[in-house]
């Protein structure tokens, strides 16, 4: 016991070593910059040539954006003041006087500019209708009964006419409704709801004319009414893009239930109709809209071009919304669907209470995506015509002030775009995590 | 003889067609299916009374009729007097031109920027990721119309190459010349060339193949498999005796020499493109619409790729690697036999979806006025025809035929490599 302690005495030492800070190659910016940048030789050729591309686009954009141009009226101005700027000699830069001359037409087109109150009220009222919807934890939820009226608030500020059109396509879901309850106090489930849709269709096709021409003579409240011919510009963009959206997520979830349903022939119909939609571009679409779907109606219907680009661009996002939300379907294990069974729920409840919060859950990635895809095809619009922002460019472009102007305009039609899409992502990644509830 | 706890006899009621599941779905079908050719019966009742009252019923005669529209960027031989059939077919042609240049484009961009963003390099990933996003987020019809706008604002004019002294010079021993009326590349050319097959006669669809491209690809092809027979050779020796024959050069040799020996004999040459007058001539004149189209397209495609690459390579769990290399398979080897069957089957399916996607978006070719099938049926024809009708149907035709064969593709390969589960 004593022996073995006694000679190991003289090598312990008995102070710590003061700790020595790390070396300087791997804390701080610098050790970052080691690990992140310059690990291998390669990596740091890699980095230099990186940060001298940077350099090369950015020293190419940046004076060329940064430009005294803000006020001018028309390109010779322009570069009369980039002249003047760079001491005589014709300058380089960008001529931003046509985005502030014309950036009220990019965005409303010509619509009446004493109107233009109506769609800026139109588009805040859209982020409170969304608002319970997209951010449900923070806003009250009686804000969804504003939601479920925002339908029919839209087009009536959009297009103008009397309040009365909106108020009775809203009575005939209200009519509908009635003649379901009606009837199922007396019939089954399937006769009720029968019964509903072929009430609702009535009002709609044959009653309500008529009430809304009496009711708009008796007591004549209403907006002045704007032709759809006016509309232009990002709120066109936006007003496509919104309805498709909106119309295309409960359309796309019949037709992806349709297309797992066990009964055949809704089945083939709806694989027929999405895989028919899905392979066609949208422009072979936008043409039926353009040229077609007035042969397709009665003879003598002449309806507006912008519900028919509206109709065919909604089929469009159905389809794809209807795969992927069937996308999601598929991905949910087989036990919830036997265990829905097993609860004794029938078809829809099962769908309501157990499938459908889940499957769309999977699906939101998928569902954010086709909704930034359409977002971005609305400007396919201006192949056919339509005064979209790019359909807008080349009357500007036409305009003698401006004859030449082109990476103003093209640069601020993709910043806006870009604005709002990458938003968008970014909110579905905001959502994933947040309605990430831990399945696995 | 009865007694009073028999079952009643299941007598059928009228009722029983709703409440009865038996019957019942057989029912909501059948409303469905007669709803669905009530509405069917409707449009097209609609059709015949409005083409009637235009007077136009539905004829294809107007394919024979001559087009009289020229079509200056084609594969084929085509002037203004051949038919609107024909230009549809030109039209076609080059529908499946730029989908391919787009497709093999995108593909080798996507991969590149789908692994480096997965760099350990944090700035060339933030740079993919720029790259990334900012295709994604603005509308391709931005993209081709502003890469339009690039190469007719920014590039040089024939005129520039002129003189002692030019402003523009032409690339790779003056073979490339990049204008703002288009790109110029040489073009191969034969002097003692075996002729074309005239294929379809003089019929609308007629179609003219070289017979010196069909030699120079049957020769290629017998190469090839020459050179993998003496690969399969070499393996077998290398099994049986442990020694592996030295053969890279037979097979180099057996590919390239008597490919170079066809080439010399066809009198292989290339047409350089020249400076004549106010422009070019000579070599391949690529035109700036199909440049603009195919650059958009495959950057913008590109992008989409290079997200699913990512998502494949980070799909296959680390331990899929570590465990192969715990089993002695060196890098090469995990890379081929692990990881890549493996992403590959999370890779494929969405990059064929994409494939599709680049190939519909082909159409907006007509917003740059290069002239693909849209361009031509669903533009020029349908306008100075009139048949909307016949043509805008033909269009989707065309284009479902189009989709169903790469999905008919995708679905094919789904299948074969598929997880057999047991």
């Amino acid at each position: 016991m004593s022996g073995t302690h006694a000679h190991t005495v003289g090598f312990t030492r008995d102070t710590m070593i003061p700790q020595a800070d790390p070396p300087m190659t791997s804390v701080g910016a610098i050790g970052w910059a080691h690990k992140n940048l310059f690990s291998t030789w390669f990596n740091a050729i890699v980095t230099v040539a990186s940060l001298a591309l940077i350099f090369y686009v950015l020293a190419m954009i940046v004076p060329w954006a940064i430009s005294p141009t803000w006020e001018s009226s028309s390109l010779s101005e322009c570069r009369d003041i980039l002249a003047a700027a760079n001491g005589g000699e014709s300058g380089h830069g960008a001529c931003w006087g046509v985005i502030r001359e014309r950036w009220v037409q990019l965005m409303f087109g010509f619509y009446p500019s004493h109107l233009h109150w109506r769609p800026v009220a139109a588009f805040i009222l859209l982020g409170v209708a969304l608002a319970p919807v997209l951010f449900s934890d923070k806003v009250p939820a009686k804000l969804l009964y504003f939601t479920l009226a925002y339908p029919f608030i839209f087009p009536w500020l959009l297009w103008g006419g009397t309040i009365w059109a909106p108020l009775s396509v809203a009575a005939g879901f209200g009519v509908g409704y009635l003649a379901y309850r009606i009837v199922s106090a007396v019939a089954g489930d399937l006769l009720s709801v029968l019964a509903g849709v072929v009430a609702a269709l009535v009002w709609w096709l044959v009653l309500s004319g008529y009430v809304v021409d009496a009711l708009a003579g008796l007591i004549p409240i209403g907006l002045e009414p704007v032709q759809s011919r006016d509309f232009g510009g990002f709120m066109l963009s936006i007003t496509i893009g919104v309805v498709a959206i909106a119309a295309s997520l409960p359309l796309g979830v019949l037709l992806a239930l349709g297309r797992r349903s066990d009964l055949l022939i809704v089945r083939y119909l709806s694989v027929g109709f999405i895989e028919f939609i899905r392979g066609v571009p949208l422009i072979t679409l936008l043409f039926v809209a353009s040229t077609l779907l007035n042969i397709f109606m009665p003879p003598g219907t002449d309806f507006d071009i912008i519900l028919r680009v509206l109709i065919m661009v909604t089929l469009f996002a159905t389809a794809y919304m209807a795969e992927v939300i069937r996308g999601g379907l598929a991905a949910l294990p087989k036990g919830q669907y036997e265990g829905a069974d097993s609860l004794g729920l029938n078809y829809w409840q099962a769908q309501r209470l157990i499938i459908m919060p889940q499957a769309l859950k999977i699906s939101i990635p998928g569902i954010v995506s086709t909704f930034i895809g359409v977002f971005k095809d609305t400007t396919l619009v201006s192949i056919i015509g339509l005064m979209d922002p790019l359909g807008l460019t080349n009357g500007i472009r036409a305009d003698t002030n401006w004859n030449g102007i082109v990476w103003e305009l093209y640069g601020f039609i993709a910043l806006v775009f870009f604005v709002f899409c990458f938003s968008m992502s970014r909110y579905s990644m905001y959502l994933e995590r947040r309605l990430h509830t831990g399945r696995k | 003889m009865t007694s009073l706890t028999d079952p009643q006899k299941d007598r059928f009621r009228l009722s029983m067609l709703l409440y009865d599941t038996r019957y019942r779905s057989a029912t909501i079908q059948i409303i469905a299916l007669i709803f669905f050719m009530l509405v069917a019966a409707w449009l097209i009742s609609n059709t015949a009374q409005n083409l009637a009252a235009l007077g136009k019923p539905i004829d294809l005669g107007f394919l024979t009729e001559p087009a009289s529209y020229d079509i200056n960027q084609r594969l084929l031989d085509y002037d203004s007097r051949d038919s609107h059939l024909r230009a549809s077919f030109i039209g076609l042609l080059n529908t499946l031109v730029v989908a391919v240049l787009g497709c093999a484009t995108a593909t080798v961009i996507g991969v590149i920027v789908g692994v480096l963003r997965l760099s350990p390099n944090w700035l060339v990933g933030r740079l993919m990721t720029v790259y990334v996003e900012s295709f994604r987020n603005v509308p391709v019809l931005l993209w081709i119309v502003f890469f339009m706008a690039i190469l007719i604002e920014t590039l040089p004019a024939p005129s520039a190459f002129r003189g002692d002294d030019p402003a523009a010079h032409m690339l790779l021993g003056d073979s490339v010349a990049i204008t703002n009326r288009g790109v110029y590349i040489p073009e191969p050319l034969f002097s003692n060339s075996l002729g074309d097959i005239h294929l379809f006669g003089a019929s609308p669809l007629r179609f003219d193949v070289s017979l010196d491209l069909i030699a120079i690809l049957a020769v290629l092809g017998l190469g090839l498999w020459a050179s993998a027979w003496i690969r399969r050779r070499a393996d077998g020796i290398q099994e049986a005796t442990g020694a592996r024959p030295t053969t890279w050069y037979l097979r180099l040799g057996v590919v390239s020499v008597p490919l170079a020996v066809l080439l010399l004999m066809l009198g292989f040459h290339l047409g350089m493109p020249e400076l004549k007058g106010f422009n070019f001539r000579g070599g391949t004149h690529m035109r700036n619409s199909l440049i603009a189209l195919w650059l958009a397209l495959s950057l913008y495609t590109a992008a989409f790729i290079a997200e699913i690459v990512r998502a494949g390579i980070l799909a296959i769990s680390s331990g899929q690697t570590e465990a192969a290399a715990a089993l002695g398979l060196r890098p090469r080897r995990i890379m081929s036999l692990v990881i890549l069957p493996q992403a590959l089957r999370v890779i494929v399916p969405p990059l064929i979806s994409q494939y599709l996607n680049l190939t519909k978006n082909s159409s907006l070719a007509i917003a740059v006025g290069y002239m693909d099938i849209t361009g031509t049926l669903g533009g020029i024809t349908m306008n100075q025809t009139g048949r909307e009708l016949e043509c805008v149907l033909m269009l989707m035709m065309i284009y479902l035929i189009i989709s169903l064969s790469i999905s008919a593709v995708m679905n094919w390969y789904n299948e074969s490599v598929k997880l057999r589960e047991r």
